[in-house]
C-alpha cells in the first residue's frame, strides 16, 4: 500500500484527490459526503458577495454517443449568503479534521475587500485559500473572475493584497481563456502565492439547436458564452500544467484541473508537475464514489511500479517536455502493420493516402487482402495507428538513426558558424 | 483419447479481447444503487469492478470481485446471469444489457494469469473451525475466515478440492483451471484441505465436533436416485453427476461414438449430461421428460443450448423398463406416454400415465438425472435435524439445531428453501463465516 498522502504547499490531504471548485462543493453536506466517499480534499464553491443565478445553465458534448465528452456551464460563484457557507465549513472541519478544506474566493478587485473575506474565512479553520481568477463569465462582466486573470498586473496586484493578511497558504486559480498561461502564473508568484492551479473552464458555446436555432443552453431564447470543462479540455490542461511546471519562474507547487476522470488522468498530471489534482466534471457525471477506484487504481499503480510514495510521481516526467527546438530530427519510427490481428477496414490505407504520405499498400496475397507499410516513405506520423480500430495491429517501430542526434536549435547554430 | 474428442470439450466461450471488454465497460452507466448488484446474490459491487476495467485497473477490479465471491471466476462462467445481474441490467429497458458475466471473466482471467496476490491471511485469533465438504460453498467459507484470522480445516472426501465446479460443471462451460484457481487462492491464505477424507468413513462426525469450536457442513448432494423401475443395474446405465464427472476427470471414452442416448429428466443436469453426451459423439440423444416444456426446470439458456446441439426433447414421456440384451447391455427403453392431470400440493399438475400408450425406444444408454439424493446418515451423525435429508437452518444466520454447527449450499437446499446454484452456496458460505466471527467476537469483547 503506496502513501497517498499529499503536501500542497503545506497543505496537507490523506489523498491527492480534492473536489475543484463548483456544484459538488456547494454546500457542508455535499462535502461531508464527498469526503466520506474517500474525497481527501474539497475546494468550497467560490465564495463572495452571493450572487443571482439564472435557470438552464449546463449543456454538454456528446461525442460519437459517448456522453459528457466535454461540459460547459453558465453558473457563477456561490448563491448562498457567506455566513451560512462559514458554519458549514467549521462544522465539515470539525468532522473531517485530516481532510484539506480550501476556500474559493472571488470579489471585488479591491484591497479591503479581500482582507475581509480572507479573515473571514480563515477565522472557521480552512486550510487554505484558492483566488478564483478564472470564472469566464457572468463575473468577468463585472470585472472579477478571469477579467482580472487575463491581467498580470490585477493578478500580482490582488494576490499581494490577500498575502497582506493571510496566514494560509494561497493557491491562485488562472484561467486558461489567455494566450500564454505562464505570463499569469508567473504574475501569482510574484504576488507572493503559495501555489498555482490550473485550469478553470475555457469560454465556449455548447451548441446550436437546429430546430429552434437557440443556443444550448438557452435561457429563455438568450444565450451567453459559458465556460468548458470535462474530458475534452483535458490536453489543454495537462499542457498548461507541464508549461507552468518547467518555467523557472513558477517555482510555486501546481494543483492541477481539467478533464481528470480516472486515476490515470491524476498520474499523468502528476508526472507533469502537479502536487495533486482537483476533479468536477467526472464528479458531476458519475457522482462521489468514483473516488474509490481513483484511490484504488493510483494506489496499484505505484505499487506495481515499486514507489513508496505518490509524492514521488511528482514532476516526474517535466524534464522531458521542452521545446520543438531541442526535438532530435534524427529519431525516426516508421509504422508496421500486423496483417495476422488486422481486420481490413483499411482506414490506415486510406488516411494514408488521403491525408497523409501515401505509403500504405493494399495487395492480396494467396487471395487474401493485406496491406504493407512503405517504410522509406512513411514519415512516422502516427496517423495510421491513431485510426485503426484494433489493438496490435499497428505499432509505430523505431529505425536506428544511422546519423548522430541533432536538434533543430543545434543545426542553426552550426549554420551559423558555418557562415560567419 | 481421439483427439477431437478433447476439442469437444475445450472451453467453448472465448474470452473478450481487450478492444470488447473496454467498449463494453465504457457503455456501463455507472448506476448509482445499481440493481445489478441487488440481483447478484453475493452483491459484487459490479459498477465499481467495471470502472476499474475501464480505467485499466484491473488489480483492483479482480479484487472488487473476489472480495464479494471467492468464487467469482467460477460465476463468471456459470452463473444463469440472465436471470440475475445481466437480468436486472437498467439498459434491458434502453438498448442491451452489459455483458457482465463476460466483463467478470475478463478480470478474473487477468487475476488467473498474473496470479497476483489478492488476499491475506488475518492475524490469527486461536480459533478452529473445520468445514466439511469443499465445493462452493465450503471454500467461500474457508476464504473468509480465514481472512478473519481462523484456523480452519477442510475435510473433503473426493481426490480432488472444488465440490461440483471441480467434479459436476461441464469442462466446456467451466474448465478445471479456473476451479483449481480458486481452490488454490483459498490454499494460500493457509487453509489445510484435507481430500480423500469422506467424514463419516475415515473421521467421524463426532470427533470433528469435539476437535473445533465451530463447524460448517457443505457436503451438498448426493448421486442421482435411483428410477425404480426394471434394469437399472445393466450396463449403459449411468448417473448423470458420474457420467459428467469421468468427462471432468478428463476421461473421454470412445464408446458412445454413433450410439443412441436417452436422459431422463429435465432439469440442468440433464442438459449437461446430454450435452456431454452429444460431445463423446453420440448420434442421437433424447432427453424424456414426464411433464412439457413449460414444467422443466432447466435455465432458458440450457435449454437453448441443448437444442443447438441437436439434443431432442420428448415431453410427457415416462421410463417404464430398461431393455437389456444377454450380455446385459441396455439395447431399448420402454416408455409410456403421460398427461398432465390435477394440480398436486406443490400447485403443479401431476403427470399421469395414459393408458396403453407404452412404447419402446432402442437405445444404447440411459442417463438418469432425476435430482440428486441427501446425505441423510452423515446430517444425522452431526445430530442436525432435517427435513427430507435437507438441513434445517435459520435462514439469516445459516446456523442449524445445532448452535455450533452451520450448513450451507447445496446441503440446504430443497422444500423451497434457496436455489442450487454456485452462487448463492458462495453467498452462504460467507453468510455462515461472517456469522462465526461476529460471535466470535461478542463471545471476545472486541466487537
Ligand atoms: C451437473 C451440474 C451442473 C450444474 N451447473 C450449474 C451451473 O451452470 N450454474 C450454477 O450456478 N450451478 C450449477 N450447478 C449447481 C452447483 O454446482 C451447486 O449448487 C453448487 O456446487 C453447490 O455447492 P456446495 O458447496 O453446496 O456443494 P458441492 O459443490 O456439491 O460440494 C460438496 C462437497 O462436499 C464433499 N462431500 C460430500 N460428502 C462428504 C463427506 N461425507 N465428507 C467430506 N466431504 C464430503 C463433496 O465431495 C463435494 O466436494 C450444477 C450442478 C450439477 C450437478
Ligand atoms: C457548473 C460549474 C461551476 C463552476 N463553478 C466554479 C466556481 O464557482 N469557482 C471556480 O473556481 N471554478 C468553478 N468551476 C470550474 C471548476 O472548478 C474546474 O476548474 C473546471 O470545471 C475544470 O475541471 P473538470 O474538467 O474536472 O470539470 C465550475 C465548473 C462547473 C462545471
Ligand atoms: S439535476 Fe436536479 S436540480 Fe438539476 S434539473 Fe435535474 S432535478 Fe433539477
Ligand atoms: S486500420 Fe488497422 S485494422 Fe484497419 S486495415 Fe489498417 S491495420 Fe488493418
Ligand atoms: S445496471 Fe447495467 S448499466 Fe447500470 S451499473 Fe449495472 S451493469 Fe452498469
Amino acid at each position: 500500500m503506496a502513501d497517498l498522502r499529499i503536501d500542497l504547499a503545506g497543505i496537507k490531504s490523506p489523498n491527492p484527490f480534492w473536489l475543484a471548485s463548483a456544484p459538488p462543493t456547494n454546500s457542508g453536506y455535499q462535502v461531508q459526503r464527498a469526503f466520506e466517499a474517500g474525497w481527501g480534499g474539497a475546494v468550497w464553491k467560490t465564495l463572495g458577495e452571493p450572487i443571482l443565478n439564472v435557470s438552464s445553465r449546463f449543456a454538454a458534448v456528446s461525442f460519437n454517443g459517448q456522453r459528457v465528452a466535454g461540459f460547459n456551464n453558465i453558473e457563477l460563484i456561490t448563491d448562498r449568503p457567506l455566513e451560512i457557507n462559514l458554519n458549514e465549513i467549521l462544522e465539515t472541519k470539525k468532522r473531517f479534521p485530516n481532510h484539506a478544506i480550501i476556500a474559493s474566493l472571488m470579489v471585488e478587485p479591491q484591497q479591503e475587500k479581500w482582507h475581509e473575506i480572507v479573515k473571514k474565512v480563515e477565522a472557521v479553520g480552512v486550510d487554505g485559500l484558492e483566488l478564483n481568477f478564472g470564472c469566464p463569465h457572468g463575473m468577468a462582466e463585472r470585472g472579477m473572475g478571469s477579467a482580472s486573470g487575463q491581467v498580470p498586473e490585477l493578478v500580482e496586484k490582488q494576490t499581494y493584497w490577500v498575502k497582506e493578511v493571510a496566514r494560509t497558504p494561497v493557491i491562485v486559480k488562472l484561467t486558461p481563456n489567455i494566450t500564454d498561461i505562464t505570463m499569469t502564473a508567473e504574475a501569482a508568484v510574484r504576488g507572493g502565492a503559495d501555489a498555482v492551479s490550473m485550469i478553470n473552464t475555457i469560454n465556449s458555446l455548447a451548441g446550436v439547436d437546429l430546430d429552434t436555432w437557440n443556443t444550448v443552453p438557452h435561457v429563455g431564447g438568450k444565450g451567453a458564452h459559458g465556460g468548458y470543462c470535462g474530458p475534452a479540455v483535458k490536453p489543454i490542461a495537462l499542457n498548461m500544467v507541464a508549461e507552468c511546471a518547467r518555467n523557472p519562474l513558477v517555482n510555486v507547487p501546481i494543483s492541477g484541473i481539467g478533464g481528470i476522470s480516472n486515476w490515470q488522468d491524476a498520474a499523468e498530471f502528476m508526472l507533469m508537475g502537479a502536487t495533486g489534482v482537483q476533479v468536477c466534471t467526472a464528479a458531476m457525471h458519475h457522482g462521489f464514489s468514483i473516488v474509490e477506484d481513483m484511490i484504488d487504481g493510483l494506489n496499484n499503480y505505484l505499487d506495481d511500479k515499486g514507489i513508496a510514495s505518490v509524492m514521488d510521481l511528482v514532476g516526474q516526467s517535466v524534464q522531458r517536455y521542452s521545446n520543438w527546438g531541442d526535438l532530435d530530427l534524427n529519431y525516426n519510427i516508421v509504422a508496421q502493420i500486423n496483417n495476422d490481428v488486422c481486420i481490413n477496414c483499411n482506414k490506415c490505407h486510406i488516411a494514408c493516402e488521403d491525408t497523409s504520405h501515401q505509403c500504405i499498400d493494399l495487395y492480396t496475397e494467396s487471395g487474401r487482402p493485406m496491406l504493407k507499410v512503405r517504410e522509406q516513405d512513411c514519415v512516422g506520423c502516427n496517423l495510421c495507428a491513431i485510426v485503426c480500430p484494433v489493438d496490435g495491429a499497428i505499432s509505430m517501430i523505431e529505425k536506428k538513426s544511422t546519423i548522430p542526434p541533432m536538434t533543430w536549435n543545434e543545426r542553426q547554430s552550426l549554420i551559423s558558424n558555418f557562415t560567419r | 483419447m481421439s483427439s477431437q474428442l478433447e476439442r469437444n470439450f475445450v472451453e467453448m466461450t472465448g474470452r473478450m479481447t481487450k478492444n470488447e471488454a473496454m467498449e463494453e465497460a465504457n457503455r456501463c452507466l455507472y448506476c448509482y444503487d445499481a440493481p445489478c448488484i441487488t440481483a447478484c446474490p453475493t452483491s459484487i459491487q459490479i459498477p465499481n469492478f467495471i470502472k476499474k476495467i475501464a480505467s485499466s485497473n484491473m488489480k483492483g477490479s479482480a479484487l472488487t470481485i473476489m472480495d464479494a465471491n471467492p468464487i467469482g471466476a467460477s460465476c463468471a462462467r456459470v452463473c444463469p446471469t440472465e436471470i440475475l445481474c445481466e437480468g436486472a441490467c437498467v439498459l434491458n429497458s434502453s438498448t442491451k444489457p452489459i455483458k457482465i458475466g463476460q466483463l467478470q471473466r475478463y478480470a478474473t482471467d487477468w487475476a488467473m494469469e498474473t496470479d497476483v496476490e489478492l488476499f491475506k491471511k488475518g492475524e490469527p485469533n486461536g480459533y478452529k473451525v473445520a468445514i466439511v465438504g469443499s465445493g462452493p460453498a465450503g471454500l467461500s467459507a474457508a476464504r473468509e475466515l480465514s481472512r478473519f484470522g481462523y484456523s480452519v480445516t477442510i475435510f473433503e472426501a473426493e481426490a480432488k478440492a472444488g465440490g461440483l465446479n471441480t467434479y459436476g460443471i461441464v469442462s466446456f462451460r467451466l474448465p478445471n483451471e479456473v476451479a483449481d484457481w480458486e481452490v488454490a487462492q483459498v490454499e494460500k491464505l493457509g487453509v489445510e484441505i484435507k481430500t480423500n477424507t469422506r467424514v463419516g468413513v475415515d473421521i467421524s462426525a463426532e470427533d470433528i465436533l469435539t476437535q473445533y469450536d465451530s463447524v460448517i457442513v457443505a457436503v451438498g448432494m448426493g448421486s442421482v436416485p435411483n428410477l425404480g423401475i426394471e434394469g437399472e443395474e445393466l450396463e449403459g446405465v449411468h448417473d448423470a453427476i458420474e457420467f459428467v464427472k469421468r468427462t471432468k476427470m478428463g476421461v473421454l471414452t470412445e464408446d458412445l461414438i454413433g450410439k443412441r442416448v436417452a436422459v431422463i429428466g429435465a432439469g440442468n443436469t440433464a442438459i449437461d449430461g446430454a450435452t456431454c453426451a452429444v460431445r463423446l459423439g453420440a448420434e442421437q440423444v433424447d432427453i424424456l421428460y414426464r411433464r412439457t416444456e413449460k414444467e422443466m426446470t432447466a435455465y432458458q439458456y440450457e435449454y437453448e443450448f441443448a437444442k443447438q446441439d441437436g439434443v431432442g426433447f420428448k415431453w410427457l414421456t415416462a421410463p417404464k423398463r430398461i431393455i437389456g440384451d444377454e450380455a446385459g447391455k441396455v439395447t431399448g427403453l420402454e416408455c409410456v406416454k403421460m398427461k398432465l392431470g390435477e394440480a398436486g400440493a406443490d400447485g403443479r399438475q401431476r403427470p399421469e400415465a395414459i393408458e396403453g400408450s407404452e412404447f419402446i425406444i432402442e437405445v444404447d444408454a440411459v442417463i438418469k438425472a432425476i435430482g440428486q439424493t441427501r446425505f441423510v446418515p452423515l446430517i444425522e451423525a452431526f445430530g442436525l435435524q432435517h427435513t427430507n435429508g435437507v438441513v434445517d437452518i435459520d435462514e439469516t444466520t445459516m446456523q442449524t439445531s445445532n448452535a455450533k454447527v452451520f450448513a450451507c449450499g447445496d446441503v440446504v437446499f430443497g422444500n423451497g428453501q434457496g436455489e442450487a446454484m454456485v452462487v448463492t452456496a458462495a453467498q452462504q458460505g460467507k453468510n455462515a463465516a461472517n456469522i462465526i466471527h461476529e460471535r466470535f467476537k461478542k463471545q471476545s469483547g472486541n466487537a
